[in-house]
């Protein structure tokens, strides 16, 4: 029912646009008055009060319409008074499947087929009703905004007005989305808290949540859950593979960005830029199965032929694969920002008589520094929330190590393996998953909030 | 007569297809301003950038013909580009100070040249670059804050410090003056005037007045030709040719 009747309010609103706009042209031309802005414009102007609220009107009707036939259809054994919430809920569930024919039990047949009766007959009436609703103020108001316009109205300011209030509402949507985001973060971290003390999970060197999952609930004690999620190991793993990564991406990807910006004919630019950006839009998994099933074994053969002990999985291979994985990033971003600084700077520096090499070491990278540094920070915050690669090379074992041929786990791949399957949501496991990705993201906002500061300090000094 | 320090023999420069300068040939007298007018698009600043090679970062340009600086063909195969040009400073139409700290704008040309064996020496140079300038007692209290600070007349005698920092014969200038208030113009001019004793001047300049304050020969250029080239006083007061006449008199640019 929804679709017809946003349908219909559409072509209300696109039928009002006309009466609206031909009601202008008509005062303008017959009482000779002297409106305030174009026809459109009140054609625009009749449209929204059809269209806006009545849709609000209609969202509003849609969101708390079966919180009310719920109520109403249990009524009756809400009256009797010995029904918990979850079990009035399961009943309502019963009740509409009944009413769809499906029928699993038969106890309490009475109340329920009453019950069914009820919810037919009120999911009729309310659909009529809305339409009723929803149509009627849609006309009235279009009959309204009709006989406002005069010329004291000045239809086009209120247009630009209702505009701003759109984008301002659109802004709104991301903003309100992140702090829901973050509460909804910092309300299950709390919980978590709650059991395991902070600086156990800022500071134990133990991670095995497993252990906790295996013991029944009642024998959790305190200090098992201590033992078992300290995430110093995690965060180890998430900075070895993260620097790895760096270790990789940043001289090649800076190389590659003077490159393109200094060296390259236009040319090679044109098919290279292109080539190198679609690294960046490869799916993360298929780096993940090159890094399992080609790195990997590579890194160990390649190992094991030095004499060194490597496991299959390694904190190497799949930096490593990370690394190639954020190159475009340093390199895009950074050719840009070489780009960008001025001609004039270039020019400058050789009319000194200094080589290309020269200018681009002491002018264009110094000039181009701010933006640098971002492209390096927008990939470690990329190599840290990145996931898929991690858990298929690097192994999922947590255990606390500097060697980058051992096995490593990072926070974002223990977030994976604590929500995968069926998880109960109240036990400290999952929860854990909450403090971990609070963390995370706590650790990439410092990322971006010392990545402004490092763009403001150098264009205070250098703009 | 002064001895000759440049000379131009029949210079053709090519963007592509398209024939920017046509058989220019001319001299450039040592220790005088020479200034180039004509209206946009003639070729005086494309001429000028043949004088230190700039042209070369252009890919597509091409230079044919022989210039001489002293009796060297600088477009010679064994000429060092980078050494040519320490000799052959340039000040660009737009102040394009690096984005860096007074002192290092000025040490950066000294720097890359080794020609400072310590920071005495270094230091030493700054001061006598930023003072022939005309920039040192405006500045000298804060040598280390950015040099894209300064105000842009300040910035044009911070670009003609960098470029005497390196001791050069000849000082390039590009129309210096375009971007600049008439106060920071008459600096400019003024210090023009002070330092052609140590430096041969070319400029490059929209403003036939200011041509006329400043040089001691003038060239005017039309579509890509040079048309005449003389005395200033005998190219404002008696020009040869009927487009210098309708040029300075304001008829057409």
């Amino acid at each position: 029912m929804g679709f017809i009747l946003i349908s219909l309010i559409i072509l209300i609103g696109i039928a009002s646009y006309f009466l609206g706009n031909l009601r202008a042209k008509n005062l303008r031309t017959s009482n000779q008055k002297n409106l305030k802005s174009l026809s459109h414009y009140y054609g625009y102007y009749v449209a929204l009060w059809a269209v806006v609220p009545a849709l609000l009107i209609l969202l509003m009707i849609t969101s708390f319409k079966s919180f009310f036939i719920e109520q109403y259809v249990l009524s009756d054994f809400i009256a009797l008074g010995s029904y918990t919430e979850t079990e009035l809920s399961l009943l309502f569930t019963q009740i509409e499947n009944t009413a769809l024919g499906i029928k699993l039990f038969d106890e309490n047949t009475i109340l329920i087929n009453g019950a069914v009766n009820k919810l037919n007959y009120i999911n009729k009436t309310s659909e009529n009703l809305t339409y009723v609703t929803v149509l009627g103020l849609s006309g009235l108001l279009v009959l309204y905004s009709l006989f406002n316009i005069n010329n004291k109205l000045n239809s086009r300011k209120i247009v630009e007005k209702f505009l701003l209030v759109l984008y301002f509402t659109c802004s709104l949507v991301a903003i309100m989305t992140t702090v829901g985001i973050i509460f909804s973060l910092l309300y299950e971290t709390l919980r978590f808290f709650s059991q395991v003390p902070i600086t156990d999970f800022l500071f134990g060197l133990n991670w095995s949540p497993q252990r906790v999952f295996v013991r029944e609930a009642g024998d959790l004690d305190t200090r098992d859950l201590a033992n078992a999620f300290g995430a110093v190991p995690l965060f180890a793993g998430t900075f070895l593979i993260a620097l790895i990564a760096m270790c990789v991406s940043v001289p090649v990807g800076l190389l590659t960005a003077i490159y393109m910006s200094e060296y390259a004919s236009p040319k090679v630019r044109d098919w290279a830029k292109p080539i190198i950006e679609i690294l960046a839009g490869i799916p993360t998994v298929v780096y993940g199965f090159f890094a399992a099933l080609t790195v990997a074994p590579l890194v160990r053969d390649i190992g094991q032929g030095a004499g060194l002990t490597v496991s299959s999985e390694s904190a190497l291979a799949a930096g490593f694969v990370m690394g190639i994985m954020i190159i475009p990033f340093i390199s895009s971003l950074s050719d840009d920002v070489i780009k960008s600084v001025p001609q004039s700077l270039r020019e400058g520096s050789y009319a000194m008589g200094a080589t290309k090499r020269e200018t681009i070491v002491k002018v264009l990278l110094p000039a181009a520094l701010p933006g640098i540094v971002g492209s390096f920070l927008l990939a470690v915050s990329r190599a840290i929330g990145e996931t898929m690669i991690v858990v298929m090379a690097a192994g999922l074992n947590a255990k606390l190590t500097a060697n980058p041929l051992d096995a490593a786990t990072t926070i974002t791949t223990q977030i994976v393996v604590i929500l995968i399957g069926d998880q109960e949501f109240d036990s400290p496991k999952t929860q854990s998953a909450f403090a971990l990705g609070l963390t995370l993201f706590v650790v990439t906002l410092a990322l971006n909030f010392i990545a402004l500061q490092v763009v403001k300090k150098y264009t205070e000094r250098y703009d | 007569m002064k001895s000759i320090k440049i000379k131009a023999d029949n210079l053709n420069v090519y963007y592509g297809e398209k024939q920017a300068l046509f058989d220019v040939s001319m001299y450039m007298e040592e220790k005088q301003v020479t200034a180039l007018i004509g209206p946009s698009g003639c070729g005086k600043s494309t001429f000028i950038r043949c004088l230190n090679r700039m042209n070369d970062v252009i890919d597509i340009c091409k230079v044919q013909g022989k210039i001489e600086i002293d009796g060297n063909d600088i477009y010679a195969p064994d000429m060092q580009v980078e050494q040519l040009r320490e000799r052959v400073g340039m000040v660009f139409q737009k102040p394009n100070p690096f984005p860096k700290s007074i002192f290092e704008n000025v040490a950066y040309g000294p720097r890359i040249h080794g020609i400072a064996e310590h920071k005495s020496d270094l230091e030493e140079i700054v001061v006598t670059s930023l003072k022939k300038a005309a920039l040192f007692d405006e500045v000298k209290d804060r040598l280390y804050d950015a040099g894209t600070g300064l105000s842009g007349g300040q910035q044009q005698r911070l670009c003609i410090a960098r470029a005497i920092s390196v001791n050069p014969d000849i000082i390039l200038m590009d129309e210096p003056c375009s971007a600049l208030d008439p106060i920071a113009t008459a600096r400019i001019e003024e210090l023009m005037g002070d330092l052609k004793t140590e430096y041969t001047i070319i400029i490059v300049t929209h403003s036939m007045q200011q041509a006329a304050r400043v040089s001691s020969r003038t060239g005017f250029f039309h579509l890509g030709k040079l048309v005449e080239v003389d005395k200033t006083e005998t190219i404002f007061s008696n020009p040869s040719d009927q487009r210098t006449q309708d040029y300075i008199t304001g008829r057409f640019g």
